[in-house]
């Protein structure tokens, strides 16, 4: 790791400041930065360290909505039992993410500004060419194994996977993300590689996110987080789920809200799913029809092929653990 | 860039220690290379094997991803710290003796630390909740099944 040096943040406004210069980085539970600044990966002369400024931790739950503190740790979040009965699939996502000491470090706005696993991106000394590292040195994943990169979202440039979980549920649940005065859509925070692959989320020198916001809907309180992994626990989704779903009287489809992780480079909101269904009875066959459309567009590689298969399987899943508790 | 180094107090295992720490220092090496204490152990040094599990302010974290910088003004405790003043083993540290729960000891004191927290945050109601929680702890020698067995004695035993 290269030497760099620690200031703790006097407040929200000089962070800012301080993060804007570009060898500077902000540290948060540092569960992503740190492991990276020992891969080399990223390289800072100065670490901010945001996490003693006051009054961004806090969890609110209230009628509107949930508002999660950039600060909170992953933990908090995942045992609050407000947030387990309104936004189920936030604190399952949150559960099933690393392991209990890492949920303990890490925070929510960290958590959705962690970068992607793919093995080559990791390791600049065996693997120079990364575009995502160093735009325009090409892609060594392209030559090498891509079991768990990703089918959906990919370009030509980066074929890299997004590999957390949180912000899988926050894309399905519509969430906000707030850059201080600034908000942007959780859907339009994640940027797709297109030929820009080291651009990776929407977020200026220096901008700090304060918070994140979810709505209250009957969508979000019917919700849930499936994740399959190559082994038992404490390991990233070869694929997962975040679904949530309200019927009308009539018992058909009034909402659906449908994400996937794992797949995608980007956490992928799967809106021909949700079309398909919406406004129909969720016979099985309908489900299992609307499910197919999850991998639409994907551009597999002979690795990676299963996924195709997997994904609807487990959306399919998801739909009708979501049916069968809301006909309990 | 210069190494900058700052004079830094932790406090550890109840008592403050002095050292000069880089601002790229991190916990884990201050206490085994800086304080010789050696108890903590570093496994991957990647935050993936869970080795180097000690405690701040009472919650187990991984020591290879904190920065001492971040520890200064919150209590750590390490393996060391964990016996009472008499001597006396705490009594994750007797069941894993007497469940023979190690073969070569490596991931022991994270193991241990873990399952101390584990059993404090309420997640070590059965076998298959344990081994959710302590999933975060690797064993290259495969004890699991022991330390499954400890980690519910001893949560039985403080119960
Ligand atoms: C072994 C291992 C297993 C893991 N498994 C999973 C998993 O299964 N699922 C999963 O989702 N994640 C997993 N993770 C990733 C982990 O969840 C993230 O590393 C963590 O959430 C990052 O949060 P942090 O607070 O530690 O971020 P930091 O490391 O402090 O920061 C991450 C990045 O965000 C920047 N930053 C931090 N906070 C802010 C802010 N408020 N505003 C602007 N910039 C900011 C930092 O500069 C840095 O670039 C795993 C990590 C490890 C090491
Ligand atoms: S897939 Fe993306 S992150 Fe991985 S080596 Fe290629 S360019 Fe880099
Ligand atoms: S040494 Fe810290 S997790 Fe492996
Ligand atoms: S006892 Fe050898 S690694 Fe666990």
């Amino acid at each position: 790791m290269k030497a760099f040096s620690y200031h703790r943040a006097s407040g929200l406004e000089a962070a800012r400041q301080q993060a804007a210069t570009t060898d500077a980085a902000i540290l948060a539970g540092g569960t992503t930065l740190l492991d990276l600044a020992k891969c080399e990966v990223a390289r800072p002369e100065q670490v901010i360290d945001i996490t003693r400024l006051p009054g961004l931790d806090e969890i609110t739950v209230d009628a509107q909505g949930l508002r999660l503190g950039a600060l909170a740790r992953m933990a908090r979040v995942a045992e609050d039992a407000a947030v387990r009965t309104a936004f189920p699939a936030v604190a399952q996502a949150l559960s099933l993410s690393a392991s209990a000491q890492i949920r303990n470090m890490a925070t929510i706005g960290g958590n959705l500004l962690q970068r992607t696993r793919c093995a080559y991106f990791r390791d600049p000394a065996s693997f120079p060419a990364c575009n995502r590292r160093t735009p325009g040195s090409g892609c060594a994943a392209l030559d090498g194994i891509t079991t768990n990169h990703a089918l959906l979202g990919t370009s030509e440039a980066c074929i890299a996977t997004y590999p957390g979980d949180l912000a899988v549920a926050l894309v399905a649940l519509d969430a906000i993300i707030h850059l201080g005065e600034r908000q942007v859509a959780a859907t339009d925070f994640f940027l797709l590689p297109g030929t820009t692959p080291e651009r990776e989320f929407a977020l200026a020198p220096g901008e700090i996110i304060t918070a994140v916001t979810l709505p209250a809907s009957r969508a979000a309180r019917r919700s849930t987080y499936l994740k399959l992994r190559d082994r038992a626990s404490y390991e990233f989704a070869t694929v997962s789920v975040a679904a949530g779903l309200e019927l009308d009287a009539e018992c058909r489809v009034a909402t659906l809200r449908v994400a996937l992780g794992g797949v995608a480079t980007i956490p992928w909101r799967a809106r021909a799913v949700e079309a398909a269904l919406t406004g129909r009875e969720p016979t099985p066959e309908a489900v299992r029809e609307a499910c197919l459309l999850a991998m639409q567009g994907a551009t597999p590689r002979p690795d990676n092929r299963h996924k195709l298969e997997l994904a609807p399987r487990l959306v399919a899943r998801a739909i009708e653990t979501l049916l069968w508790e809301e006909r309990a | 860039m210069p190494s900058v180094t700052t004079l830094l107090t932790l406090s550890i295992n109840g008592q403050d220690h002095v050292f000069e720490a880089e601002g790229r220092t991190t916990l884990l090496d201050a206490l085994r290379e800086q304080l010789h204490l050696t108890g903590t152990k570093k496994g991957c040094d990647q935050g993936q094997c869970g080795a180097c599990t000690v405690h701040l302010d009472g919650e187990r974290v991984l020591s290879c991803l904190t920065l001492a910088c971040q520890a200064e003004g919150r209590a750590v405790t390490t393996i060391e710290g964990l016996a009472g003043p008499d001597g006396a083993l705490h009594a994750v540290q007797t069941a894993f003796l007497e469940e023979d729960a190690f073969q070569c000891g490596f991931c022991t004191p994270g193991q241990i630390m873990s399952a101390v927290a584990c059993i404090r945050e309420g997640h070590a109601g059965s076998e298959a909740e344990i081994r959710e929680y302590m999933a975060g702890n690797l064993c290259r020698c495969g004890a699991y099944p022991h330390i499954v067995a400890a980690v519910r004695r001893a949560a039985e035993g403080l119960a």
